[in-house]
């Protein structure tokens, strides 16, 4: 039966099916037409020159290994927070949930200031760093935090649902069988929580790919060394260069989309149970 | 059949009560936009990331200034980011009726695409730049590293901040600050003026995106040994509430680059909005006595014959060098230095 004349049993579909793609057509489709507008007017060899430029490449350097050390402790510190939100109860509880959210509801450039002062050799923090010779702010482990600080909802909000609504049960029967509790986390839990941990690490690493506003606040933004992606777009944009921003953010919006694509497969490939329709 | 029942009250709610409502909102809202416009008329000026505090001072004076001559209330609103930000935001069609800016390219590359007329310079006095400054540097209390000219910027242990370059116009007169020294101690060797701004370069802890970010890791957050930024910017951060307590020196190098502060109508907003009368006024009202006076409180270097000659203290004497007597004009600057590939990014890629 073809698509458009099924009938399912919530009245409105055509509506709301119509409704639905607007939205998305207005929101994230004809943005990306106006990007590869932009492209369309270069030439292969100016793309190639645009997105190849050693001081480009070495911006994809520091952000992809700053996305890979932020996403890595997001997913520690996030999965660990998930887990003291949903088996716990104690006071404050909600109080920290709704924190959770918090970077959502900040400003990033905000952040990042907030992030940058903390961290500084004269902060709060930083000046029990200083003493050791660690520069945080103004430096990559700097950078690294304020990824962390905008990625870590992503991977708490992912793995909370999935764990509240694993019951008890699993835990009980895998002790009544003899499992010790590492046992019972590393073999009965955790592979449960698999697919919310991809879906969540994934979040986290586009999200650090493409912030701007927290990681140039605390950054220091030496080319080669601390310059990201997004400041490198923005620096082209200063240049009144419209094509080789277009052509730099098409490589990091291409790298996004491979990468959720992969995760898509793998994730039919690894858990088969997980596959629709099985 | 179909019993007729008596309305039942929502009924009576939906289709008279809601219905009034309706058109009574209707009816002030039309009244409310039919009003006439001409009783206040609003401009935008779009300035650089550091004049903040120097609007807000001047704003008030000349809303007074233009009630009293023509008796029409003025609005003015403020818009304050990196001045290439500004331009940028302008061109993708922010309707700022006039700029003030702290760099020549920036109001060119409007001129270029046709906002502002292509001789705008001669639209107001002193090549439509009310006032004008240099480059000086901040430093610890004490001077520490002992730093007092440009020379001292590129030893191994000091080390700098100041904004990005890229995003930056006060960023970029460092750059040419440095350039310009060099050139005039080697004679014009370029290789030689390569070399010492490539140095100078090395020297920098960190580049924020803007003025105001370099200001706050340089005086919050402990970073670098010397803050490259405007000689107004450089005293007022000295002298502000927030930094006074940690006595910040203020060091002028005796050669520094000449940074001429332009102004300009955006003509095709102006006369799309019809407010072309009220910016040209605002303008003009920069060069009056009063202000210049105000300007000089800010420690931006004027014109005013007068106001120079009572301010003299608070300004150096140094010699400073206009960049186009000795790099040619604005557009073959940002060709050679600032393009994509040009000597700043030659520079930067040395040695990383």
């Amino acid at each position: 039966m073809s698509f458009f004349k099924q009938h399912p049993t919530l009245p409105g579909f055509g509506l709301s099916f119509g409704v639905s793609a607007l939205f998305i057509t207005l929101v994230i489709l004809v943005p990306l037409a106006g990007l590869l507008a932009y492209l369309s007017n270069m030439s292969g060899a100016q793309f190639l020159a645009a997105v190849t430029d050693p001081r480009v490449v070495a911006s994809y350097r520091v952000t992809l290994t700053g996305a890979a050390y932020s996403t890595l402790i997001a997913l520690v510190v996030g999965l660990l927070l998930a887990w003291v939100l949903v088996r716990y109860r104690f006071p404050g509880r909600e109080l920290l949930d709704a924190l959770v959210d918090l970077p959502f509801a900040l400003p990033t450039a905000v952040a990042g200031l907030t992030l940058s002062v903390l961290l500084a050799p004269n902060g709060w923090v930083g000046q029990w760093l200083a003493p050791f010779g660690i520069k945080v702010s103004y430096a990559f482990p700097g950078l690294v935090i304020a990824m962390v600080f905008t990625s870590l909802p992503f991977v708490v909000r992912s793995v909370q649902p999935v764990l509240a609504e694993m019951g008890p049960e699993y835990e009980e029967a895998s002790h009544t069988l003899g499992a010790t509790d590492w046992q019972t986390t590393w073999r009965v839990i955790l592979p449960a929580l698999v697919p919310a941990i991809f879906t969540g690490a994934s979040q986290a690493f586009i999200r650090s790919l493409g912030e701007f506003g927290a990681v140039v606040m605390i950054a220091g933004n030496i080319p080669y060394t601390t310059e990201i992606t997004s400041l490198m777009i923005f620096v082209r944009l200063s240049e009144y260069d419209y094509a080789a921003a277009s052509a730099i953010a098409s490589v990091v919006l291409g790298a996004s989309l491979l990468l959720l694509f992969l995760l898509q497969v793998l994730q039919g490939r690894l858990l088969p149970w997980q596959r629709p329709g099985v | 059949m179909i019993a007729h029942t008596r309305p039942s009250a929502h009924f009576i709610l939906e289709k008279y009560v809601i219905k009034r409502i309706l058109a009574l909102s209707a009816l002030a809202v039309s009244t409310v936009t039919a009003a006439p416009a001409s009783a206040q008329q609003t401009i935008l000026n779009t300035s650089y990331d550091i004049a903040r505090e120097l609007f807000t001072a001047i704003n008030p004076k000349f809303q007074a200034d233009w009630k009293a001559k023509s008796g029409q209330d003025l609005n003015i609103e403020q818009s304050f980011a990196g001045s290439s930000r500004q331009a940028q935001a302008i061109l993708q069609g922010l309707k700022a009726d006039l700029v003030t800016f702290n760099q020549i390219t920036d109001v060119d590359t409007l001129a270029q695409r046709g906002l502002i007329k292509k001789d705008w310079q001669k639209a107001f006095p002193n090549n439509s730049s009310p006032y004008y400054s240099t480059i000086a540097f901040l430093v610890r209390k004490g001077n520490p590293k002992q730093i007092k000219t440009w020379d001292d910027l590129t030893r191994d242990d000091v080390k700098l901040v100041f904004p990005n370059p890229k995003t930056s116009g006060n960023a970029r007169y460092s750059y040419l600050g440095a350039w310009l020294y060099a050139n005039e101690k080697f004679g014009g060797d370029d290789a030689k003026n390569r070399a010492f701004v490539g140095k100078l370069l090395k020297n920098v802890e960190s580049f924020p995106t803007g003025g105001r970010g370099a200001t706050v890791a340089f005086a919050q957050n402990n970073q670098g040994d010397a803050l490259l930024t405007f000689e107004s910017e450089v005293n007022n951060i000295a002298a502000s509430d927030e930094f006074k307590a940690l006595g910040l020196e203020v060091v002028v190098p005796p050669v520094s680059v000449l940074a001429e502060f332009p102004v300009a109508v955006v003509d095709r907003v102006a006369d799309e909005k019809g407010t072309r009368k009220v910016a040209e006024a605002y303008l003009n009202y920069l060069y009056t006595p009063e202000i210049q006076k105000l300007l000089a409180s800010f420690y931006y270097r004027v014109h005013d014959k007068a106001v120079v000659q009572e301010t003299a203290k608070q300004f150096p004497a140094i010699k400073l060098i206009n960049p186009q007597d000795v790099l040619g004009a604005w557009d073959d600057i940002s060709k050679t230095h600032f393009a994509s590939g040009g000597v700043l990014d030659q520079l930067l890629a040395q040695g990383r």
